[in-house]
C-alpha cells in the first residue's frame, strides 16, 4: 500500500546521522509537549523546509496530510492525519518541532513516525539505520509549517 | 468509512456452491462484505479487498480468460498429472481429481496437519512442497516461481466463493496468537505495524493509495504493480519494505503466522484466487 508513498531506495540511504553542534536525537527533550531550541542552533529555512516536507524520500507529509496551498503542484494529500492549513496559527514552532522529532511522545498509539529518533525500533535495515530526517530537515520544515497561517 | 456495507447473501452462497471453482460465475458485487463471526472479533464488518479496487480491476478479476492468474492455473491444470521425482508420482496419483481431493483446503488453510502422527503447522505452498520432497522425491518448488504459484492458485481456486473458515483454537491457537502479536507489532524505520494501515484508517487513503483491510482471500493474485502473480508472503515482505523494515522469510513461521492471523481477519469472506489487485 505504501509503495507509492515510500518509494524503496535502492543503495542510497536516508537515515542520517547528527552532525557537530546539532543536538544528537538521543539528547532531545521534550517538555511539556515541546522543544524550545532549535536542533541546529539556527533557524531552518523555509523554502529547503518545503521540498523537505513534500519530497516522498524525506517527510513525505503529504502521504498523510493534506495542504491546501500545495494541490496545485501536488495531487493526492493522504486524509489520515489532520489537514495542516492554518497550522502555525494553533501551534508554536517548539510544538511544531516536537511533534515532528516524535510525535508517539504525546500519542504513543499515532501512526505518525517520529522522523528524529533512531531508538526503540525493530527489524530496521542497515540502510536505513539512523533518523528519517536531519536536524537540518526537521528545522527547515519547521520554518515552512511557520508560513501555513490563516487567510 | 463510505464502503457499502452489503451482506453475504444465502443466494450468493449457493450460487458459488453451486458453480464450483474454475468455471465460476462471475464474482457478485454484493458478497465483498460480511458480518464478522463473532463480538471479540477486531473489525466490525469484513471486506474484500475487491471493494476497495476500480471497476476495471474488478472486470478483469471477473473475467476469467483475462485474468491473468488463470493463465497460471491452467499450467498447473496440467502439472497437476505430470509425474516429477524419484517416486514416479504426480499429483493425481494420490490426490486423483483436485476438484474432490482439494475441496475444503483452499478456505481452512493455513492449518495444523497431522503428518505421520507429528502436529505441523503448514500453509498451502508448504504443503505442496511436503509433497514433492517427501510423497514424489522431487525438487522442492521455490516460493513465488510459476510452479508454486500455479499450483496454489490451482488448489484455492476449487474453494473459490467458498468462506474463508481457519481454524484458531486448540493446536493452531498458539500460531493464531503469535500472528496477532505480529499484525500489531510496529516495525521498521517508519515504525507500523499492520494493524496502524489495516485496522485503523482502513477505507482511507494515504496519498492515492486506497487502503484495505489487508485480507488475504484473494492470494496469490495478480498485481498490477507486479505485472504478475504474486503470493500472500510476497505481499508482506512489500509491505515490510515499504516501511523500511527488514522482512521475515516467505514460508517462514512468522509469515506463516501472520497468514493465519489475516485468515481469521477475513473469516467468512469468500475465496476470491486469483483476484486482480492494484
Amino acid at each position: 500500500m505504501l509503495h507509492r508513498i515510500i518509494p524503496i531506495l535502492a543503495a542510497a540511504t536516508l537515515a542520517t546521522t547528527a552532525q557537530a553542534g546539532e543536538v544528537a536525537p538521543g539528547d532531545v527533550k521534550i517538555v511539556d509537549g515541546a522543544i524550545a531550541a532549535s536542533l541546529t542552533g539556527e533557524p531552518g529555512d523555509a523554502e529547503r523546509g518545503k521540498a523537505a516536507f513534500v519530497g516522498r524520500k524525506a517527510g513525505n507529509c503529504l502521504a498523510c496530510h493534506v495542504v491546501t496551498e500545495l494541490l496545485d503542484e501536488q495531487q493526492f494529500h493522504g486524509e489520515i492525519g489532520p489537514p495542516l492549513d492554518g497550522v502555525a496559527d494553533i501551534y508554536s514552532a517548539a510544538e511544531l518541532r516536537a511533534q515532528i522529532v516524535d510525535s508517539k511522545v504525546a500519542n504513543p498509539a499515532t501512526i505518525m513516525p517520529a522522523f528524529y529518533r533512531e531508538t526503540g525500533l525493530n527489524r530496521v535495515p542497515d540502510a536505513f539505520k539512523g533518523t528519517i530526517l536531519s536536524a537540518q530537515q526537521v528545522e527547515d520544515i519547521v520554518a515552512y509549517l511557520g508560513t501555513l497561517k490563516g487567510e | 468509512m463510505g464502503i457499502p456495507h452489503l451482506k453475504k447473501t444465502v443466494a450468493a452462497a449457493a450460487l458459488a456452491l453451486a458453480c464450483g471453482g474454475y468455471a465460476a460465475a462471475e464474482l457478485r458485487d454484493d458478497y465483498v462484505a460480511v458480518e464478522p463471526p463473532n463480538e471479540d472479533h477486531p473489525l466490525t464488518e469484513i471486506i474484500s479487498g475487491y471493494e476497495f479496487r476500480t471497476d476495471e480491476t474488478r472486470a478483469l478479476q471477473a473475467d476469467d480468460f483475462e485474468n491473468p492468474g488463470y493463465l497460471l492455473l491452467e499450467e498447473a491444470m496440467e502439472t497437476w498429472e505430470e509425474v516429477d521425482g524419484a517416486a514416479g508420482k504426480s499429483c493425481a496419483s494420490c490426490h486423483d481429481d483436485y476438484e474432490e481431493s482439494m475441496a475444503g483446503v483452499g478456505s481452512t488453510y493455513p492449518k495444523v496437519v497431522d503428518r505421520d502422527g507429528e502436529k505441523v503447522f503448514t500453509n498451502i505452498e508448504n504443503q505442496i512442497n511436503h509433497c514433492r520432497t517427501e510423497h514424489m522425491q522431487a525438487d522442492a518448488w521455490k516460493y513465488d516461481k510459476p510452479d508454486m504459484l500455479g499450483m496454489t492458485i490451482l488448489v484455492r481456486n476449487v474453494d473459490r466463493g467458498e468462506p474463508v473458515n481457519v481454524a484458531i483454537d486448540g493446536d493452531a491457537a498458539p500460531y493464531f496468537e503469535k500472528g496477532e502479536a505480529l499484525y500489531n507489532q510496529r516495525v521498521g524505520q517508519l515504525d507500523m505495524a499492520c494493524s496502524n494501515c489495516h485496522q485503523d484508517y482502513y477505507g482511507m487513503y494515504i496519498r492515492a493509495d486506497h487502503l484495505s483491510q489487508g485480507q488475504s482471500n484473494g492470494f496469490p493474485t495478480y498485481r498490477f504493480k507486479w505485472s504478475g502473480v504474486g503470493s500472500l508472503h510476497r505481499r508482506f515482505s512489500g509491505c515490510m519494505k515499504n516501511i523500511r523494515a527488514e522482512p521475515f522469510s516467505k514460508g517462514g513461521e512468522e509469515f506463516l503466522a501472520l497468514e493465519l492471523y489475516l485468515g481469521y481477519r477475513g473469516q467468512g469472506l469468500p475465496v476470491e484466487t486469483p483476484s486482480v489487485r492494484n
